[in-house]
């Protein structure tokens, strides 16, 4: 059973070295994008695929079922509020009175903040 | 392999720092506050099992609620001004409270 354990052990490192992966470019992405929508953007990356890969790396370390279970509801929960918190950021910006940077005034404005 | 991902968790939560200082508008900040929080979930997770301590997930759970209650409350508030109340005008909450 031991190859099993291994086999275990490599998808969970692969599964956390690409969430981490996934976080750091989006942290980037939030940190380097040139307007309010575009960074939206980088933070769904990391809300999705970082924080799931993480979060099935971990679950791929258990030992005790009720670990799995917290795992597996904080997956959920992060599922479900993140698009939700996206959608009401997005809503309120518009309503704010925000707009995203198109075609000539991103070029214009693209290449600083 | 967990302090990697440890690491490259508390650097994304130094980036997203800067940009929730420096963003130029409200809802920059807004957006940076609630990758923040996102971030403090999976790093209080990633810790318990650095530690050997996975009962560190409760509290993991408990953040990611709150996070959302408070990102929800806060752009409830926003949505329709820049938090600026009209001028020589007492805030609405007043109005309708007994």
């Amino acid at each position: 059973m031991t190859w099993l354990a291994d086999i275990l052990d490599l998808l969970s490192w692969l599964a956390l070295m690409a969430g981490g992966f996934c976080v750091f470019s989006g942290g980037l992405g939030l940190l380097r994008f040139p307007d309010f929508f575009s960074r939206m953007h980088a933070a769904g990356v990391m809300d999705t695929l970082g924080a799931g890969l993480i979060l099935l790396g971990l679950l791929f370390q258990v030992e005790d079922w009720l670990v799995a279970v917290k795992l597996l509801l904080i997956l959920a929960f992060i599922g479900l509020t993140s698009p939700t918190a996206s959608h009401a950021l997005a809503k309120s910006a518009i309503h704010g009175g925000l707009r995203p940077l198109l075609g000539e005034q991103l070029k214009a404005d693209g290449g600083k903040d | 392999m967990f302090i990697a991902v440890t690491l490259a968790i508390l650097l994304t939560m130094l980036l997203v720092l800067i940009r929730a200082f420096f963003g130029p508008t409200l809802y920059d900040r807004i957006l940076a506050v609630n990758m923040f929080g996102t971030k403090t979930v999976l790093l209080i997770a990633v810790l318990g099992f650095l530690m050997g301590r996975p009962e560190f997930l409760d509290i993991a759970l408990v953040y990611a609620l709150i996070n959302f209650i408070a990102i929800i409350g806060l752009l409830r508030y926003f949505e329709y001004n820049q938090g600026q109340l009209p001028r020589n005008s007492e805030p609405t909450c007043t109005d309708d409270s007994p």
